[in-house]
């Protein structure tokens, strides 16, 4: 299904596209609907495409024998999930499920990159956006490893 | 006299919230103290064991004062485990408190235990409430019922460890921050849980763009005689128990870099 501009539009993640260049993303850009379990790619899989979630929860995950498929982090509303397609070996560091009903913007990287290549000012927005998506993921993560919420005692 | 002697209060319920933390209920004995506002402290004291600042929690309005209390010293485990009818000595209220007046929508951010402090401020009529809160872990997240129950506040809730009965979100509360609908010019932000995580979502909102002054933190340090006389609360320019807890982010932000307590 074609994404609706306004989608895009309402995203913070993209505020720093013009409306040209959001519409650009839209047109190598599809909307998916999900099912709770829905797998979205598995760990090693080929990474050529990546999703903004626009409403449910995706989580991330890895397994870890003998404890199983063990929750690293979720994706939610107006977040972006899989950068693995950015650089080679173009393979999924870890596996997806959606664990809500979540529908999602689903870009084909493949097209997208085309589009950077061809068009350098989008491709440096696009730069900056996938790093401040890349820093605050970053940050986050290390905030979780102070443990914050431990009990002192 | 309600300064420094304590006021006897009786516990009337005893809910358990998580495996360290307990909810009272207390009802005066005889007299009863003024009203808290959301946000201020009382000092609890255990008969023989000592005294702690605990924050109200809720503000039922029949003369019951109601403190969530984390079981993380002599003091405070002794108030943790106090049963049904424990006399426990109340000085108060102390403190500032959320500041709500010109607030439009609300964002309620909280970690662990910081979101006892929170908790009145969910019921205030803004036009639009969102609460994240954060925990260690589906176990660890206190309330769980009655934010369940919210039918007037977005709520997201993420823990650090997910487990396989757990489908809200895991990660940090920097994470939400960044990405849901804000309007930086209605919004004002109530913020309490430890004190990095306090800047870290500080610094998140204000590059959304939302002005310092629309942010408000909860800080607290040694509190001890609750009018600032003593000192022991003491954070730059500040005596927290007077001046705080609850800070406008524009005084806490150089605060919330001391390195020593």
């Amino acid at each position: 299904m074609t994404i609706p501009m306004t989608d895009l539009d309402a995203l913070p993640l993209l505020t720093r596209l013009s409306h040209t260049q959001r519409a650009a993303i839209a047109g190598v850009s599809r909307i998916e609907t999900y099912e709770p379990g829905t797998r979205l790619f598995e760990e090693g899989g080929l990474a050529d495409q990546c999703w903004v979630v626009l409403s449910g929860c995706v989580m991330i995950d890895t397994v870890v024998p003998p404890r199983g498929r063990i929750t690293l982090q979720s994706i939610g509303p107006g977040e972006l999930l899989g950068w693995s397609w950015l650089v080679p070996p173009y393979r999924w560091h870890f596996g997806a499920t959606v664990v809500s009903p979540t529908r999602a913007a689903v870009v084909d990287t493949g097209a997208l990159r085309v589009l950077a290549d061809e068009d350098p000012a989008l491709g440096y927005q696009l730069s900056l956006i996938l790093i401040d998506a890349l820093l605050n993921r970053l940050q986050a993560t290390r905030i979780r490893l102070l443990d914050l919420y431990r009990n002192p005692s | 006299m309600t300064t420094w002697v304590p006021t006897p209060y009786e516990v009337v319920t005893r809910t358990v919230e998580t495996h360290d933390s307990v909810t009272l209920t207390l009802r005066p004995v005889a007299e009863s103290l003024p009203a808290f506002r959301p946000g201020q402290f009382a000092m609890l004291y255990a008969h023989g064991v000592g005294e702690v600042p605990i924050s109200i929690s809720a503000i039922p309005g029949d003369g019951t004062l109601v403190h969530t209390i984390r079981a993380v010293g002599a003091v405070s485990r002794t108030l943790h485990d106090a049963g049904p009818g424990t006399v426990i000595g109340v000085r108060g209220p102390f403190g500032t408190a959320w500041r709500l007046d010109d607030a439009e929508d609300l964002l309620v951010v909280a970690g662990g235990i910081g979101l006892a402090p929170l908790r009145p401020v969910l019921g205030h009529p803004a036009k639009r409430t969102v609460l994240i809160a954060g925990a260690r872990s589906r176990q660890d997240l206190l309330y769980q019922d009655e934010i369940a129950q919210l039918s007037d506040v977005d709520v997201v809730l993420t823990v650090d460890h997910g487990d396989h009965d757990w489908h809200g979100r895991v990660g940090f509360v920097t994470e939400p921050l960044a990405s849901i609908p804000l309007d930086p010019d209605r919004t004002t932000a109530l913020l309490c849980g430890p004190e990095p995580m306090m800047r870290f979502c500080a610094r998140t909102l204000l590059g959304r763009g939302l002005p310092a002054e629309r942010i408000q933190v909860s800080l607290e340090r040694n509190m001890q005689c609750g009018v600032g006389l003593c000192g022991h609360c003491q954070l730059g320019p500040l005596l927290l128990c007077r001046d705080g807890p609850v800070t406008g982010y524009p005084m806490a932000e150089p605060l919330l870099l001391a390195k020593e307590l």
